[in-house]
């Protein structure tokens, strides 16, 4: 019964889209109040319908209602009730159910926040909402019915894959969705936008914040996706350049981009085909990596062959997506107004030279990520892209940028010298020989020397521009500065965190790409090996059970100098249901460094494999990124107003 | 109407990209290239798993053209394909030399001895020092050798009855006329 | 007397060593030397990871394999090159420059290049263009004071 009405409501919200994709537009072209109307009032109708049914697939899951097939595909009576919810996501139908669900969200908050926003404008961008429903909702209900039941009734499910039976897995799909989808309002506002041929500063100022919300969320996805994969495989992997990994950066660099290009947008009018172009492209990006993670259609081309009907459906949708917006924009790019000149340093100047560094970057992780597919359906050969191309080609760009990274936040808008900029370069470079030299002296790494010293310009500068925006050291007076601490707006609090989380991420990956220390030993009970001076012993190995799984814990005691560190419990699970193995490994988390350690394969005759690292300041990588998502959330109470300062 | 090169530039390279994928997601997917194909089968000296004292080595397949299937006790899909393998041991098809990868000395009798022995005999690779030369990814994979012991073709995945008799056999067949 | 002890006492003692050293690497060098190469090899039957840091059956063999390569004195390219002969392109991280992977590897620097090459003819060519109508009110009457100045004087 329960899930009847998910399928009803799944079956409605499918209609309304329909209504909705094409109503508001024929009355925005006919300047019809009612019919601009009914896009809002479809819109929230959307949402409660999506959820509606999201709740009764959820309850469905909850109840093990092994009559609904997807839930005994899915699902298991043992599992834990935390995971029998997260189930609802953690495959294919039900996380395209949460994608909708979400849409739906972002949906309905237009007529919600968007009072104020030009009639027909809305009417427009919510009937592009509409119509991305409408190709979502049909690919669910022709390809992948969730609500599908099962004749007969088995007596239990065959459980959820044990790797995502963690609860940092479990909410790392729904964050990451929450920045694709949000994407979609990009790509929504920028098509609306094209079509009335109207894009201008306000359009920016009200788009900023979504483009915020959707970038912050894809941030703290990705960071969840990266710090999962870290303790999760058993070998401290934070990022593989995994095509899966991949394909969620991508519309986050873009993203990463659009901000840049919105705030040039919003302030001096220019920009406009920068923007535009770059909320189609996010979105389309988004889409990819929605398909890549999710159903794995994209991965490769044997999966492909698989489910041709998925495939094609899904094709047929991004090409009509990004297609569509394209075709828009080269029939109305025309109508965009170029904005005001600037010279070569200047900040529009630095914000462009972001973008087209961003893009660059977004292009070679593309790249590399989807070339070894093209060279297997054009050639004879089969190759791999993996860390090596790009440490020597997504690496090199990077660096650039933050050279950029550091100066722009210090060049005036519309017109500046690079005579203006000298007196803080010399400085930099100072503290950049006096840091990479005391890092070559400690670390005896040229490359980490470097890039530690270029974290360091970066973190300096970003003081030095918050510093002068709150005249520090120039009024003479703390108190002076003190009052314009507290008048600075948002975006400027958003601007610090951002620029500082990029440096500390940078200190993170630096060390851990050029100081990290690792080793692998068949152990036997009391044997030990060394790694960057601590020395690790296995002293326990346990067998146990949990509800879901049998396991084999085994005990690392790590010493230094011989006093003793940690002890560590690196956990073998054996899931029946799944018939798989996973390792959990055991950490010991400190800020300036990581004790890692992993049991995996072995007995009591033979020793077991076990494997030791030492991570530098690892953590220093999420520090960095969460840093940065909150930037974006603290950035979206601006709202473009600067605040007086009250005397 | 106007168009603009700023305006069609995106577009074309977005179709530019999406005919690439388009053609690519197209094409058969299904020849994986081998290394291996037309070299001669690589040097190697290891125990037959029968008979751990004997020794096994590349003058076996001197002036025959054979069949080698690695295999391994603990392949799933090793078992779906032991009754076609069985099949054409029983009808002398060709002499199949397998190549029990990854395995125990126990572990790999008793699966013969359970599903009966379809190979003339059985080379241990406990330790893929055969199969990485080989260039083995998975089991089962098949490769048949010519009769001066070159590799000529490479099957992966199970042989079924219907891949024996459509593709396997024309090609050993082929290979026994030649001189 | 004491010097022909002494080249015999060294004879002994440099006989084993000089060999070692020229041949056979330390375990010390063999394992960071295997780690280096295992980095750059693919685990071919996991998504894009390196043997040194899979737990595949296979990935381990193809570690014990590059160790023991290493050990009877095979180069670094010496033992890649030997993967590479068996699993092909697939299992170098790094794929190879060769004309099939020109376009990977020079497309990202060109278009940098074409970018950098773009945004200076652009910036150039829009700053000459309006750096005119950006003056404020008071600076255009100045200027145009200015202006009529030159024109008198002339």
């Amino acid at each position: 019964m329960i899930a009847e009405i998910g399928q009803i409501a799944l079956i409605l919200a499918f209609l309304i889209a329909v209504a909705q994709s094409v109503l508001p537009m024929v009355g925005a072209h006919k300047a019809d109040a009612r019919l601009m109307a009914f896009g809002d009032k479809a819109a929230l109708a959307q949402f409660i319908l999506l959820g509606v049914s999201f709740i009764a697939l959820t309850i469905v899951f909850v109840q093990s209602d092994f009559s609904v097939k997807l839930v005994t595909v899915n699902s298991h009576t043992d599992k834990p009730l935390l995971y029998k919810i997260s189930g609802v996501w953690g495959n294919h139908e039900g996380s395209m159910l949460l994608w909708v669900l979400i849409l739906g969200i972002y949906g309905a908050l237009v007529p919600i926040y968007g009072k104020n926003l030009p009639a027909g404008l809305k009417a427009r961008a919510l009937s592009v909402q509409g119509m991305i429903s409408v190709g979502f909702l049909g690919f669910i209900l022709f390809t992948s019915n969730p609500f599908l039941r099962l004749n007969p009734v088995p007596i239990n499910g065959q459980g959820l894959n044990p790797l995502l039976q963690d609860p940092g897995l479990a909410f790392h799909p729904p964050f990451l969705y929450l920045g694709y989808v949000g994407f979609s309002m990009a790509f929504s506002f920028s098509v609306a936008a094209l079509i009335e041929g109207r894009v201008d500063a306000v359009w920016a100022r009200w788009l900023r914040p979504w483009v915020l919300l959707a970038w912050s969320f894809l941030t703290i996805g990705i960071t969840m996706g990266s710090i999962w994969a870290y303790y999760e495989l058993g070998w401290g992997g934070w990022w593989m350049w995994d095509p899966v990994e991949n394909v969620s950066f991508l519309p986050w660099l873009v993203g990463t981009a659009l901000l840049h290009s919105i705030l040039v947008l919003g302030k001096r009018h220019a920009m406009a085909h920068w923007t535009i172009l770059l909320g189609i492209t996010a979105f389309s990006l988004s889409l990819v990596g929605t398909f890549v993670v999710r159903s794995g259609v994209l991965t490769s081309v044997h999966s492909f062959a698989v489910d041709p009907a998925r495939g094609v459906y899904i094709l047929a949708l991004l090409l009509l997506a990004t297609g569509g917006g394209l075709v828009m924009f080269a029939l109305r790019a025309h109508t965009l107004r170029g904005g005001p000149g600037f010279t070569l340093v200047s900040k529009e100047g630095g914000l462009l030279l972001n973008n087209l560094l961003l893009v660059t970057a977004t292009f070679t992780v593309f790249l590399g990520t989807f070339y070894p597919l093209l060279i297997e359906a054009f050639t004879d050969g089969k190759i791999s892209v993996g860390e090596p191309y790009f440490d020597r080609t997504f690496a090199p760009v990077m660096i650039v940028l933050i050279a950029f990274m550091g100066v722009g936040p210090l060049v005036k808008w519309r017109k500046d010298s690079w005579q203006s900029l000298r007196p803080h370069l010399l400085k930099s470079l100072l503290l950049v020989l006096v840091i990479s030299g005391l890092t070559w002296w400690l670390g005896k790494s040229v490359l980490g020397a470097l890039s530690i010293g270029v974290a360091a310009y970066l973190a300096y500068s970003t003081l030095v521009a918050f510093g002068r925006k709150i005249k520090f050291g120039q009024t003479g007076s703390m108190a002076g500065s003190m009052k314009l601490l507290r008048a600075q707006p948002a975006a400027v609090w958003g601007f610090l965190l951002g620029h500082m989380g990029i440096a500390i991420c940078v200190v993170g990956i630096t060390a851990m790409s050029v100081w990290a220390g690792d080793s692998a030993k068949v152990m036997k009970l009391g044997e030990s090996m060394t790694v960057s001076g601590y020395e690790f012993t296995l002293t326990n190995m346990t067998p146990g059970a949990e509800r879901n799984f049998q396991k084999m814990v085994g005990e690392v005691e790590v010493t230094k100098q011989g006093r003793k560190v940690a002890t560590l419990k690196s956990a073998r699970r054996f899931y029946q249901v799944r018939d798989m193995i996973t390792t959990e490994a055991g950490i010991q988390v400190r800020p300036m460094r990581n004790l890692y350690v992993g049991v995996g394969e072995g007995d009591a005759e033979k020793g077991w494999v076990v494997r030791a690292y030492v991570h530098p300041m690892v953590n220093w990588i999420w520090l960095g990124a969460l840093m940065i998502a909150l930037a974006g959330f603290v950035s979206i109470l601006d709202r473009g107003q600067k605040r007086e300062v009250s005397s | 109407m106007k168009l603009t090169w700023k305006g069609i530039i995106p577009l074309v390279v977005f179709l530019a990209l999406g005919i690439a994928f388009a053609i690519g997601l197209t094409k058969d997917p299904s020849k994986l290239p081998s290394q291996m194909i037309n070299r001669p089968f690589p040097d190697f000296s290891l125990p037959d798993l029968l008979d751990m004292d004997a020794t096994i080595d590349q003058s076996y397949f001197d002036g025959q053209v054979t069949l080698v299937n690695i295999f391994g006790s603990w392949c799933v899909a090793c078992d779906q394909e032991h009754p076609v393998l069985m099949k054409l041991a029983r009808n002398n098809e060709i002499p199949i030399l397998g190549v029990d990868w990854r395995d125990t000395v126990e572990k790999g009798r008793r699966w013969l001895a359970r599903g009966g022995n379809p190979y003339t005999r059985v080379v241990f690779d406990a330790d893929s020092m055969l199969a990485i030369d080989l260039g083995v990814t998975g089991a089962p994979e098949s490769f048949i050798v010519d009769k001066q012991g070159n590799i000529r073709y490479k099957f992966i995945g199970p042989i079924s009855e219907k891949i024996w008799r459509d593709e396997l056999k024309p090609f050993v067949l082929m290979l026994e006329a030649e001189q | 007397m004491r010097v022909i002890f002494i080249l015999v006492i060294t004879m002994f003692a440099s006989l084993p060593v000089l060999p070692a050293l020229a041949q056979t690497p330390s375990e010390a060098e063999i394992e960071l030397r295997a780690k280096e190469v295992g980095r750059a090899l693919r685990c071919v039957v996991c998504q894009n990871q390196p043997i040194e840091e899979s737990d595949a059956s296979l990935a381990q063999d193809m570690r014990k394999l590059v160790r023991a390569r290493i050990r009877k004195g095979d180069s670094n390219e010496e033992v890649m090159a030997f993967m590479q002969n068996r699993y092909g392109d697939f299992v170098l991280l790094k794929p190879p420059v060769q004309a099939n992977t020109y376009l990977l590897w020079f497309t990202p620097a060109a278009l940098l290049g074409f970018f950098l090459i773009w945004y200076v003819v652009r910036v150039r060519r829009g700053s000459a263009k309006i750096d005119a109508p950006t003056l404020s009110a008071d600076e255009l009457k100045r200027f145009t004071a200015l202006a009529n100045d030159q024109e008198k004087n002339q």
